[in-house]
């Protein structure tokens, strides 16, 4: 896949930092505002799929690894799990860390308030965890197609 | 044979779709509604998240969130094993 031309590749430098940074923003605050992992972790992924359109595949490649990334899907449903397990001493999936204290216990206030980022037990964690795993897994998705598409488009030119 | 067949399996279908619509609520009435009762109240006190939604999400129906995310591993892994030749 060629690049772009110059105006688009100006435009996704201005921009694709701060989709990251929104889509990371939507993951960390899934507790307290819309969203969560599964959302943020996509809105990071089309940063990513931006880069590749504009760039093409054989420039992405050299800063987007498809192999960190695959580490990093692995090891975020496996942070799920161990997570879900934690709870086992009362039931699977047992919110162990809610009103404890401490960085993810606050007592929150009751009724309807802009809310505190330290309250949640295990909701932030798991957020972090998935939205790990989606970004990651759509990224290697968005990633082979288009080096798939390479690879078809090089073999009907020879 | 293949009539008769069909013609009881209809039967059977129908009157089971005319049994539910005569043991249905009447018609603009709310539905049952203990459930979100139950998460509205307590969903703030027993998970400490602001957002409802997200506390029954990830803590009361975690289940849930663990199998999409394992249809999601999964149709990774096919992808990965589809372009493995391109890949490398």
């Amino acid at each position: 896949m060629k690049q772009m031309s110059k105006i688009v590749r100006t435009i996704t430098n201005l921009v694709y930092g701060f989709i990251i940074i929104f889509g990371f923003y939507v993951i960390v605050h899934g507790h307290l505002t819309p969203g969560g992992g599964f959302q943020g972790g996509a809105i990071v992924a089309s940063a990513f799929a931006l880069l590749l359109v504009s760039y093409g595949s054989l420039i992405t490649k050299k800063f987007l690894k498809k192999d960190f990334l695959s580490i990093m899907e692995s090891s975020g449903l496996t942070m799920f799990i161990v997570l879900a397990f934690l709870g086992l001493g009362i039931t699977f999936f047992y919110n162990f860390l809610a009103n404890i204290g401490g960085w993810f216990g606050n007592t929150p206030v009751i009724g309807p308030n802009p809310g505190d980022i330290n309250t949640g037990g295990v909701i932030p964690l798991m957020n972090i965890a998935v939205g790990l795993e989606v970004l990651s897994a759509l990224g290697v998705i968005v990633l082979l197609m288009a080096s798939g598409a390479e690879f078809t488009k090089k073999k009907e030119n020879s | 044979m293949k009539k008769i067949i069909f013609g009881i399996a209809f039967i059977l279908f129908f009157s089971f779709m005319v049994i539910t619509a005569i043991n249905m609520r009447p018609f603009g009435e709310p539905t049952f509604s203990e459930m979100d009762d139950y998460f509205i109240k307590n969903a703030q006190v027993e998970t400490g998240a602001n957002n409802v939604v997200t506390s029954i999400v990830f803590d009361y129906r975690g289940f849930d969130t663990l199998g999409e995310a394992t249809v999601l591993f999964t149709a990774v892994v096919g992808i990965v094993a589809l372009f493995r030749r391109v890949s490398r």
